[in-house]
């Protein structure tokens, strides 16, 4: 037998192992164990920072547990979300990693009962000047190209930022997006023991085998050598699961859904079992593998993509394999759910594994072990560069703030046909036909900030991710995140990852927001660079009017231009002060969270009575890069002018936060300022949208006067030429 | 008219424009499974939506032609009924040599999605007939392999429909999204009751979308098959 240590257990693992079976488990028990007790399935370093995340909410039917979130939205309908990482496989096998990242988290949505309706990706590289980091960008993309548009859900939003903590460690993050009737949502409460267990989908193969204990591995030279442990993409098949599935999901019969990833089916009959204290029994010959000699351990861990669990009532399968069959799929009667609570699993007739179902999920956990690390300081001395236009220029063409045109271009962003904001955006949106509502959705997160303070970092991603709602005029129902970090065993990581969960909980508290599924990704990080703590906020909104969905861009010449929040000189860390004077250890931009409620409630009131034309949130690159977005959306200059004492470089470039660039027809500026004042919110009239520059002034000085179609041509064409540079 | 809307398996854009052609044209609207078929005279429209119709990892619509339905499809248009592909669409069309030539990777080898303008070069068919020659509409397009090829001796004039073009309706190399032979956007075949065309139409047919140019293609159709109902009754 192979040593405890090869399979990746402590000492102090392997005695409760001991404890609990009273006897020593056999080799195909313990590589079960050993994967289900890796990070990537046990959540054993997460697990109980996580229980503090508020999760409750009225429109709440379903929170973190299940394979994704439910949300209510009335009419009878639920969304359905979640977000999840494929960062260690798109680090060795960027397409076929990302594409399968994109299959896992459509599964995720799909085992809901869901009918996935959108996808978004939230990616992090290296610098695009290095040749490897071309390289993983590139297959990335392609592979979320290729999975996503194959399978017919529209790509409508994301982010990606560039920094050298990610040469080695790019991380993909995939959030789905479903929608579904209430009445059909399944939920892993209704297994009930003799219901049988059908394996749908893709044969069985030796693919993936160990990808859950890879991905829970720091990222090494020996990782190339794990490239067998990425799974292969096969959108085509996906596609028919997906309609399988939700034809089947109209069935009261099929009780509930798992989908295969991480420990294959190990792990889905696990959970299928422990979640409602049941057991499993499956027999492993009745397995369709894809090569003859398939050992019982490869079998249950195997990690080939698109397969699902379907759990059915005893009786009706035939039903249920008859849908499968019209969509050209296997549907094999594995096994059945029992009433012993183990997990026995045959093979030729004999049993090859049985324990406790709830063995496997419940791994010991780990206690973490935080250090405090030292703050930054709060600000320095800067000296002011003699040409701001050529910075504000420089800013716009920045990788962090240009247009991602050039990746979005290659999603289908269009199929299903309910886009009504596009990508690029502060929010896509996406109508609900055959009601009056829309869907409004993001993902965020400037890892900057969380690099110096993860607590504040992560409070901004929130308030961000919720602003970004905002300002298409929906409402924020609930987030998932994607907390991704390096090694929790040490000491500096478990405190950022314990600052973040608690800035995370801070502010979705206050703006009331709950967190309704997530996923944590830890050791990102390699011998030579950890990744900055990067927790990706995905939020989705509800429109109640879709007739009052409201965009960045400045309509028509005449409207007036208003900052809501403050006119802020905030002299902390920002996209300036890194690209201008490569100062990445200042403080974050300070975060009230009172102020931003009361900013968000102004802006969304103000939509929903139909007083502004445009409005955009300020965040990377400040006032000007703001103002600048929405004159190139909109194909329209502005001329504004500022009056203010504080430091123009700042005043220009600051990512003080709260804060939402509105226009308006002059006649409504009036209920503005009222509404503004009810909610005590600082608000300035800048200027007015007009001809076909953008014109800004500081106490009467000319600071930036620039055509619109230059800075448009800045803003759209610099991720392109970076990446064939 | 009583229209069909295939279904391939991996077909992606059977919803859309079924919805379009049920919801906003308020259509008598069927769905016909790949593996079906269908009488001749079933239906007056026949639409190959876009997809992947059997993941087409290796050629764009090559395994499609071979499904039981394309042989009604074929007979339905021998009758003159109306045949529209869109997109996966028209390379099934293609493939199934019911129109001429193929569509290629996109000479970027990138998939594309955006919109695009396309000027209308032919208006005598029962797709364009409400619109002018040379008139300019803005569709979205999303392909990987829409790069129209066609040999010259295969090729008559009349039969392109459409050209990419730049806004003001110039037909220019920028303006070609694709690398397609002659700026080309859409085919029909010889008789004009077959249309094949890789941008949406179905993408832009309602006011929420910010775009209804693709109406017109689909009014087109209703006028014609009344008129000619009418020419016909006399």
């Amino acid at each position: 037998m192979r040593r405890i240590e090869d399979y990746g257990l402590s000492q102090k693992e392997y005695q409760h192992i001991l404890e609990t079976l009273a006897r020593e488990p056999n080799d195909v028990e313990i590589a079960m164990i050993s994967v289900m007790w890796s990070e990537h399935c046990s959540y054993k370093h997460s697990k109980s920072s996580l229980r503090r995340l508020p999760t409750k909410g009225p429109r709440v039917i379903q929170g973190p547990g299940e394979n994704a979130g439910v949300v209510d939205i009335g009419d009878g309908l639920a969304v359905v979300f979640k977000m999840e990482s494929h960062n260690h496989p798109s680090a060795v096998e960027p397409f076929h990693g990302a594409a399968t990242g994109v299959g896992g988290i459509v599964r995720d949505v799909l085992a809901m009962g869901a009918r996935p309706i959108a996808l978004l990706d939230s990616l992090r590289f290296g610098d695009l000047s290095e040749p490897r980091v071309k390289y993983l960008f590139s297959g990335v993309v392609s592979g979320i190209s290729f999975y996503g548009n194959c399978i017919g859900v529209p790509t409508i939003a994301g982010e990606i930022y560039f920094h050298p903590c990610y040469t080695q460690n790019p991380l993909v993050n995939v959030m789905c997006v479903g929608l579904a009737e209430q009445r059909h949502l399944k939920f892993s409460k209704a297994v009930k023991s003799g219901a049988s267990l059908l394996l749908v989908g893709s044969l069985t193969g030796r693919d993936g085998i160990g990808g859950a204990s890879f991905a829970s591995e720091t990222l090494s030279e020996e990782s190339e050598s794990k490239r067998p442990c990425v799974q292969i993409a096969d959108p085509f098949m996906e596609k028919l699961l997906i309609e399988a599935c939700v034809e089947a999901a109209n069935l009261d019969t099929v009780l509930t859904i798992q989908d295969l990833g991480a420990a294959g089916l190990t792990s889905a009959c696990s959970e299928i079992a422990a979640k409602v204290n049941k057991g499993v029994r499956i027999d492993l010959s009745r397995v369709s593998v894809r090569e003859k000699g398939m050992s019982p351990v490869e079998i249950l861990l195997s990690e080939s993509q698109e397969r699902m669990l379907l759990v059915v009532e005893r009786g009706e399968e035939e039903r249920v394999e008859s849908i499968f069959k019209k969509w050209g799929l296997r549907a094999a009667r594995i096994g059945e759910v029992t009433d012993d609570g183990f997990f026995t699993a045959l093979y030729d007739g004999k049993i090859v594994a049985q324990i406790p179902a709830a063995l496997l999920t419940q791994a010991p956990l780990v206690e973490l072990d935080p250090t405090p690390v030292l703050l930054s300081p709060s600000c320095v001395e800067l000296p002011m560069p003699r040409n701001l236009e050529e910075v504000f220029l420089e800013l716009l063409a920045s990788p962090n703030i240009c247009s991602k045109r050039y990746v979005f271009e290659q999603y289908d962003h269009m199929v299903g046909i309910d886009t009504v904001v596009r990508p690029g955006h502060d929010a896509a949106v996406l109508r609900i036909k055959g009601t009056s509502k829309a869907l409004a959705m993001t993902a965020d997160c400037n890892p900057f900030y969380c690099s110096v303070d993860p607590y504040v970092g992560a409070q901004i991603a929130v308030c961000e991710a919720a602003r970004n709602l905002i300002v298409v005029g929906a409402e924020p129902l609930a987030l998932t995140d994607c907390l991704n970090f390096g090694d929790p065993d040490k000491p500096q990581v478990a405190y950022q990852f314990e600052m973040t969960i608690n800035g995370m909980r801070d502010a979705a508290t206050a703006l009331n927001i709950p967190v309704v599924s997530g996923n944590v990704s830890f050791y990102n990080e390699t011998e030579a660079s950890r990744v900055h703590p990067t927790p990706i906020v995905g939020m989705v909104g509800l429109i109640e009017d879709a007739s009052r969905i409201c965009s960045a861009s400045f309509k028509n010449p005449g409207d007036v231009i208003v900052l809501l929040g403050p006119m802020s000189d905030d002299q902390r860390l920002c996209e300036y002060t890194r690209l201008i004077h490569k100062i990445e250890h200042v403080l974050p931009p300070k975060i009230d969270l009172e102020l931003e409620k009361r900013v968000q409630r102004c802006c969304l009131n103000a939509i929903k009575d139909g007083l502004l034309n445009s409005a955009h949130d300020l965040s990377e690159g400040g006032l000007a890069v703001g103002l600048a977005e929405c004159c190139i959306f909109g194909g329209i200059g502005a001329v504004c002018e500022l009056w203010n004492d504080s430091r123009a470089d700042f005043l220009l470039f600051g990512e003080g936060q709260s804060r939402i660039l509105v226009s308006l027809v002059e006649e409504n500026l009036e209920r503005l300022i009222q509404l503004a004042k009810n909610e005590n919110v600082p608000i300035a009239v800048l200027g007015r949208v007009t001809g076909d520059r953008l014109v800004v002034k500081l106490n009467g000085r000319k600071l930036i006067d620039q055509p619109v179609r230059k800075i448009k041509e800045v803003y759209e064409s610099s991720l392109q030429r970076l990446v064939n540079q | 008219m009583r229209c069909a809307v295939v279904v391939f398996p991996g077909s992606n854009c059977d919803r859309d424009a079924f919805h379009v052609l049920k919801n906003v044209f308020g259509l008598d609207c069927h769905y016909v499974f790949h593996g079906d078929t269908f009488p001749p005279n079933e239906f007056d429209l026949i639409v190959l939506p876009g997809g992947f119709s059997f993941g087409d990892y290796l050629r764009a619509g090559a395994i499609a032609r071979f499904s039981p339905v394309m042989e009604s499809v074929r007979e339905a248009a021998n009758r003159g009924k109306f045949v529209l592909g869109i997109c996966n669409g028209f390379q099934i069309l293609t493939e199934s040599k019911l129109l001429p030539g193929a569509l290629l990777r996109n000479k970027n080898l990138k998939f594309v999605c955006k919109d695009v303008h396309i000027k209308v070069v032919n208006n005598a068919t029962p797709f364009t007939c409400l619109l002018e020659r040379g008139q300019v509409l803005r569709m979205p397009i999303a392909h990987g392999e829409g790069r129209y090829f066609v040999s010259k001796d295969e090729l008559k004039e009349d039969q392109i429909v459409f050209q990419y073009c730049d806004e003001r309706g110039n037909v220019t190399e920028d303006s070609n999204p694709n690398g397609s032979f002659l700026n080309i956007a859409g085919m029909t075949n010889e008789r004009g009751n077959v249309l094949g065309l890789m941008p949406h139409p179905e993408r832009c047919c309602e006011e929420i979308l910010g775009n209804t140019d693709g109406r017109k293609i689909f009014e087109s159709l209703i006028t014609y098959f009344v008129r000619r109902q009418e020419h016909e009754a006399n």
